[in-house]
C-alpha cells in the first residue's frame, strides 16, 4: 500500500492495486472465490466434458449426409442421419406448394425482409419512402402467395384507395371517429353489405397469378407466414385494446376488458378449433372464408390480448406527471398518446412484447392439430415413409434449430432496441 | 357567451364561487379569485390546504364541481374545445418538472408549438433556442432531460412553457423538489420572468421570492382563502390568527 500522503484537496486519481484488475481477478472472484464455488466450477467443467463431445459426435463427426435411406445411414456412421433433411428439405420449407410456383414464395420472403428493414432500422437511408412499401407489402404478399385474378387485384386496390382517401380528407375528425366509422363499416359488411364483390366483377377474371389453395401451404413457410402476420397485426391491435382498457369511456372500456379477458381465458387450441369449425356459423351466410386466414385471425387476436396486458403494464408504469404535462401543453388525447405516452410505455413493455411474440411464433406449431402442415405436421408423413422411419430425432433437432435461430434473433433485436431507446441515463 | 364587461377585460383568470370535492371531501370551498393581466400572485398555506388543487383547476388538470372559472375570456366547462383553448394559453411548471424523458431538451420545447400551434419546425426551434438562452442553458439543447441537474431541468420546464407564449404561467411548488443550491437558479429565472411582465400564479414556500416579486400574497387553509394582501402588509401585519401561526412556523428559523 502506498504510504505517500497528499495535502487535503490534492489527492490524485490512482489506478487500483495489482491483483485487483484484469483476468486473474475475474477468475479468482468468479470461479474460485470459495470452497463451494471451487467445487461447482470443477463439477461444471466435468459436466461439459461429459456432454459436449458426445453431442458433437452425434451432430457432426459421426453424422451422415449422403445417403438414400436410413439403412444406408446406419452403415456409414453411428451419428445423426441428416440425409432425411437433405431429401425432404424443400418440403420442410414449402410444404406442398406447387414446385413451379415456389419462386413466388421466395420472392414474397425476400420482399418481407425488405419491408421489415425500414420498420426495424430507424436510421435507414430513405426510410420514409420505404415505409410506404412496407405498408403495401401485406397486399403484395397476399397476392403472391395465394394468387389472384385481375378483378380481385383491381377491387383490392380500389378499396384501399377509398380508405386512404377517407383517412386523408376526414383526418380532422380525429382517429377515434375514424375507428368508429371503420367499426360501423365492418358491421355493415358483416350484415351482408356486398363489399368488394361488385367491383371485382367489373374486371376480367383472368388469373394474373395462378391461385394456390392454402391447403397446399406448409413447412417453415407456413410458420413464418402465420408468425409474421400475427406479430405485425397483434401489436397495433394490442395497443388499441390497452388504450381502450385504460380509457375513461365506459363502453369502450367494457368492450376491451371483455375481449381481453375472454381471449386470454381460453386456450389457443380452442380458438383454433373455433377457427376451423365454428367460425363459419358466425360469418354472414354464403361467405367461404379461407381456413388459413381464419387461423391467422385467431392467432392475431390471441396474441393481441396478451400484448394489450403487457402494454397496459407499461402505461401504468408511467408517472402521472407525464400525462399531466402532455395535457397541460394542450395536446389532444391521440397526440399525447402518440407523442408522449406510447413511446415511453412501449419502451418499458419491450421485453414483455417480445416475450409474447416469441410465444406466438412457437405456438404456430399448434396448427398441426387442425390439420395444417407446419414443420411439425410434416414430420408425420416423412416418418411414415419407410425409407426414413424412426428418424424423428433428426427432424425435431432440425426444426428446433430453425425455431431457435428465429427466436434468438427476436430476443437480440429486443435487447438492441432497449439499449437504443434508453435515454434515462440512470447509473 | 361573451358577458364580459369592459371592466374585467383585463382579467386573465377569474374564479367565482368555486367548489371542489374529492369524493365527499370538500377540498376547495368558495374560492373567489380575480387575476389581472401582469399581476404576480403567490399562494401559500400548510400542506393539504388545497393550493395546488386550486391552480390545477385553472388549466383543468382538476375539474371543479361548482362555480365558474373563466380564463382569458373562455369559461372552463366540459366543452373539450374550450379546455384545449385554455390549456394552450396557460403555461404550467410542475414540482417534479415532468419533462418528457424520451425527447431532447429542444424537442421538449418545440413539441407544443409544433403540434398545438401548428408552427413550422424551423421557427419553433428558433423560438425554443431563444427561450433556452433566456433561462441560460442553450448549450444543453441536444441533451436528454435525464442528463441535466434538477435546477437545469426545472429551467427547461419553464422554457418549455414559455415557448407556447402563454398569457399566464402557473407554478406548482417549482422549487420544493430541488437541492438547496439549485433553488436560487430557478428563483432567479422566475424573478426575471416576473420582471418581464408575465402574469404569474405561484404556489411556493419561498417567502423571499414572495416579498421580492409578488403583487399579492394569498394564504389558504383547509380549502379556503383565509387572507390576501400585498406582501409587506401580509408579512408584517397578518390579520387572521391562522395566518399568524403559519407565518410564525415557517419564519421561525
Amino acid at each position: 500500500m502506498s504510504e505517500q500522503s497528499y495535502a487535503p484537496g490534492s489527492h490524485p486519481d490512482l489506478p487500483p492495486p495489482a491483483g485487483q484488475r484484469g483476468a486473474i481477478k475475474w477468475i479468482r472472484e468468479n470461479l474460485f472465490s470459495s470452497p463451494t464455488n471451487i467445487v461447482l466450477t470443477l463439477l461444471s467443467i466435468f459436466l461439459v466434458w461429459k456432454i459436449v463431445p458426445p453431442m458433437l459426435d452425434w451432430l457432426v463427426f459421426d453424422s451422415v449426409v449422403d445417403a438414400n435411406h436410413r439403412n444406408e445411414c446406419r452403415e456409414q456412421g453411428t451419428g445423426a442421419c441428416w440425409a432425411v433433411i437433405r431429401e425432404r428439405f424443400t418440403q420442410l420449407i414449402y410444404g406442398f406448394y406447387p414446385t413451379e410456383h415456389r419462386w413466388r414464395v421466395n420472392l414474397a420472403f425476400v420482399l418481407m425482409l425488405a419491408a421489415l428493414l425500414p420498420l426495424l432500422w430507424d436510421k435507414m437511408p430513405g426510410r420514409k419512402t420505404l415505409l410506404w412499401f412496407s405498408a403495401a407489402f401485406p397486399v403484395v404478399g397476399f397476392f403472391l402467395l395465394w394468387g389472384g385474378t385481375v378483378g380481385e387485384i383491381a377491387a383490392t386496390i380500389i378499396w384501399i384507395a377509398i380508405f386512404a382517401l377517407t383517412f386523408r380528407f376526414f383526418s380532422f375528425a380525429g382517429i377515434g371517429i375514424l375507428l368508429a366509422a371503420l367499426f360501423v363499416i365492418g358491421a355493415l359488411a358483416y350484415f351482408g353489405l356486398p363489399i368488394g364483390i361488385n367491383i371485382a366483377s367489373w374486371f376480367s377474371d383472368a388469373a394474373v397469378l395462378e391461385p394456390v389453395e392454402s391447403a397446399k401451404f406448409g413447412g417453415f413457410m407456413l410458420t413464418v407466414l402465420i408468425g409474421f402476420t400475427g406479430i405485425t397485426l397483434s401489436l397495433p391491435l394490442g395497443i388499441l385494446l390497452a388504450l381502450g382498457r385504460s380509457s375513461n369511456l365506459l363502453i369502450v372500456k367494457a368492450i376491451c376488458v371483455g375481449f381481453i379477458e375472454f381471449i386470454r381465458g381460453v386456450p389457443l387450441i380452442t380458438l383454433l378449433f373455433i377457427a376451423s369449425t365454428l367460425l363459419n356459423y358466425f360469418l354472414p351466410p354464403g361467405t367461404n372464408f379461407d381456413l388459413l386466414l381464419r387461423v391467422m385471425i385467431m392467432v392475431t387476436i390471441f396474441s393481441a390480448a396478451y400484448i394489450a396486458e403487457v402494454v397496459r403494464g407499461g402505461l401504468a408504469a408511467l408517472p402521472k406527471g407525464q400525462f399531466e404535462a402532455a395535457d397541460a401543453t394542450g395536446l389532444t388525447y391521440w397526440e399525447s398518446m402518440r407523442l408522449i405516452v406510447l413511446p415511453q410505455a412501449l419502451k418499458i413493455s419491450i421485453p414483455g412484447i417480445v416475450n409474447t411474440f416469441i410465444g406466438l411464433y412457437k405456438d404456430t406449431t399448434l396448427v398441426l392439430i387442425i390439420g395444417l402442415l407446419d414443420p411439425l405436421g410434416l414430420t408425420q408423413p416423412i416418418l411414415a415413409d419407410s425409407k426414413w422411419q424412426s428418424l424423428s430425432t433428426e427432424l425435431y433437432v432440425f426444426i428446433a434449430l430453425f425455431f431457435f435461430i428465429s427466436c434468438f434473433a427476436m430476443s437480440r433485436y429486443s435487447l438492441y432496441l432497449e439499449r437504443k431507446l434508453d435515454t434515462s441515463h440512470r447509473n | 357567451m361573451n358577458t364580459n364587461t369592459n371592466n374585467d377585460q383585463r382579467l386573465v383568470v377569474e374564479m367565482d364561487q368555486v367548489h371542489k370535492w374529492y369524493g365527499t371531501f370538500h377540498v376547495l370551498k368558495d374560492i373567489n379569485l380575480a387575476v389581472q393581466k401582469g399581476e404576480r400572485i403567490v399562494v401559500c398555506g400548510p400542506s393539504g390546504s388545497g393550493k395546488s388543487t386550486m391552480i390545477r383547476c385553472i388549466n383543468r388538470l382538476e375539474e371543479h364541481q361548482q362555480g365558474r372559472i373563466v380564463v382569458d375570456g373562455t369559461e372552463l366547462t366540459n366543452n373539450l374545445k374550450n379546455i384545449a383553448e385554455v390549456r394552450s394559453e396557460v403555461g404550467m411548471v410542475f414540482q417534479h418538472f415532468n419533462l418528457f424523458p424520451h425527447l431532447t431538451v429542444l424537442e421538449n420545447c418545440t413539441l407544443g408549438p409544433i403540434w398545438v400551434r401548428k408552427m413550422p419546425k424551423k421557427e419553433a426551434e428558433e423560438i425554443a433556442m431563444d427561450y433556452l438562452s433566456r433561462v441560460k442553458i442553450p448549450e444543453q439543447a441536444l441533451k436528454f432531460p435525464g442528463q441535466l441537474s434538477g435546477g437545469q431541468q426545472q429551467r427547461v420546464a419553464i422554457a418549455r412553457s414559455l415557448c407556447m407564449a402563454p398569457n399566464v404561467m402557473l407554478f406548482d411548488e417549482p422549487t420544493s423538489a430541488l437541492d438547496p443550491e439549485m433553488i436560487k437558479e430557478v428563483l432567479d429565472t422566475m424573478i426575471e420572468l416576473a420582471e418581464s411582465g408575465m402574469t404569474m400564479i405561484c404556489v411556493t414556500h419561498e417567502m423571499g421570492f414572495a416579498k421580492t416579486v409578488a403583487d399579492r400574497v394569498i394564504f389558504m387553509d383547509e380549502g379556503e382563502i383565509i387572507e390576501q394582501n400585498e406582501p409587506n402588509a401580509f408579512f408584517d401585519n397578518p390579520q387572521n390568527e391562522r395566518t399568524q401561526l403559519f407565518l410564525s412556523q415557517i419564519l421561525a428559523h
